[in-house]
């Protein structure tokens, strides 16, 4: 085989990939989180509110999940500043977007956990005197995310996976550092052989680390 | 007469264009147990759930202890959050059991009682223990529903229901989701109720059981108060009333 390979051009700007990592699970961390607001927010209102509001939220949800995220990460960094004459950083926006993207999928999956809620226990809530705040604390809450633990698991993987899209505005995380290595060295092979490992580790991390919630949090025990 | 503790006049109920309560009266006395028996869509379950306002009533009244349970003065229906205090005086046992499925037996008495009482988690724990003890699960408290059977599930339905102390328990056909065996175990615990003066009111198929431990039998049809009466007297005459002659003798072939 006449390719060589060699790994020396990688391992001399590691820490572009080191950083890059860290970067791309702190945007999927601080994303995820508001996303899971908005989510929950939605889902609660979609469930509790009138012809309007179930309108209104559906607007969103179809409106985002049907759109690439590509094209709403150019249209919130290049095209929201330019027609509102103002301008944000690249990372700010690309946390922004993909908050509001696991948002839209997060109502849905929040959503079908409020309905899969037995009435019976909601019913049972109600006959011990809960105010809908306690029934919502400490009967639906609880129920709902043992619920919904195996679909957040999706969610989680791919939306730390679409961070690579930040590549695209210069956000320097962890694609974006290997393309950065990959255009000085010329070492493409080498570069995507270490990233590629990076990412599916730390996915699988992620779906174990669920996993292991899911089993804590069984409705039944082993 | 002193005012019954339970006061329910002429209370209608439609599910759409379907009458379900069709003008029911019922009075039932402090330490009373009132068993209601009749076909299914009688509307007997429909009269419990409007009792703590798991259904709301369209029209008439129902008084708990003299207070208005769906509607305020001004004759508006209550907020949630205010029949949240009405509900914790109501004890209710359901067919089901529902059961809150991630927390413990333990837990699932406790969380009334430390929530809506206002009580101490050291004192509720005590209290929960004792109820659960005195329905024969003091070996099962840290067990979570899936664990148990159905039988023991019900038992801590019940705990979980007079823990509160209520001033009256609905108990909604508790032993029809029972395999037969574990009935006696479950109606063992009623009637241990009844005889220190719970007042209760109870949908139920047991005969047996609305015989013996039931003061008064109601015979509910079509949404109607049909016959009501001393347990015993409604049994032994109740040739004189085709409807819950036909009933019994369906009843009876189940059996």
């Amino acid at each position: 085989m006449a390719y060589h390979f060699n790994f020396n051009f990688v391992w001399r700007y590691a820490d572009k990939l080191y950083w890059g990592l860290v970067l791309s699970l702190e945007i999927a961390l601080v994303s995820i989180l508001i996303g899971m607001v908005i989510g929950l927010a939605l889902a609660l209102a979609y469930t509790g509110g009138g012809r309007l509001t179930k309108t209104a939220v559906s607007a969103y949800v179809e409106f985002i999940r049907n759109v690439p995220l590509l094209l709403l990460v150019y249209l919130v960094f290049y095209g929201i500043p330019s027609a509102g004459g103002f301008a944000y950083d690249a990372k700010t926006s690309f946390v922004a977007t993909l908050a509001i993207y696991s948002g839209a999928y997060l109502v849905e999956v929040f959503r079908a956990g409020l309905d899969a809620i037995p009435k019976g226990l909601v019913d049972a809530g109600k006959a011990i005197g809960l105010t809908p705040w306690q029934r919502f604390l400490y009967v639906r809450a609880p129920m709902m995310f043992r619920i919904v633990l195996p679909s957040l698991s999706n969610v989680y993987v791919s939306l730390f996976k679409d961070t690579s899209l930040a590549y695209v505005i210069a956000v320097p995380e962890l694609t974006y550092g290997a393309n950065w290595i990959k255009t000085n060295t010329f070492r493409v092979i080498e570069v995507w052989l270490v990233v590629w490992p990076m990412y599916l580790v730390t996915c699988y991390a992620l779906i174990y680390g669920l996993r292991i919630l899911e089993r804590r949090f069984s409705l039944v025990r082993r | 007469m002193t005012q019954p503790l339970v006061q329910i006049r002429g209370l209608k109920k439609s599910f759409g264009t379907l009458r379900v309560l069709d003008g029911v009266d019922l009075d039932v006395a402090k330490g009373e147990a009132v068993c209601v028996i009749g076909p299914s869509g009688s509307g007997k379950t429909t009269l419990l759930r409007c009792i703590n306002l798991l259904e709301p009533y369209d029209d008439g009244s129902i008084r708990v202890d003299g207070v208005e349970v769906g509607y305020d003065d001004n004759r508006k229906r209550r907020s949630e959050r205010a029949l949240a205090p009405i509900r914790a005086d109501i004890g209710m046992v359901f067919q089901l059991f529902n059961l809150f499925p991630h927390l413990s037996a333990l837990e699932n008495v406790m969380l009334g009682l430390t929530k809506v009482r206002g009580i101490s988690k050291a004192e509720a724990k005590d209290r929960a223990t004792q109820w659960l003890t005195r329905v024969g699960l003091a070996d099962k408290l840290q067990n979570l529903p899936s664990q148990l059977s159905g039988g023991q599930q019900q038992r801590v339905g019940i705990a979980r229901a007079v823990a509160m102390e209520p001033k009256v328990l609905l108990l909604d056909e508790i032993t029809s989701a029972l395999d037969p065996e574990l009935v006696g175990e479950v109606l063992q615990v009623v009637q241990g109720l009844a005889r220190d003066g719970m007042t209760m009111i109870v949908v139920t198929h047991e005969m047996t059981f609305a015989r013996d431990v039931g003061s008064r039998i109601v015979f509910m049809d079509e949404g109607r108060v049909i016959v009501e009466g001393a347990s015993r007297e409604v049994l032994a005459n109740a040739a004189s009333n085709e409807r819950l002659k036909t009933f019994l003798a369906r009843i009876e072939m189940k059996h």
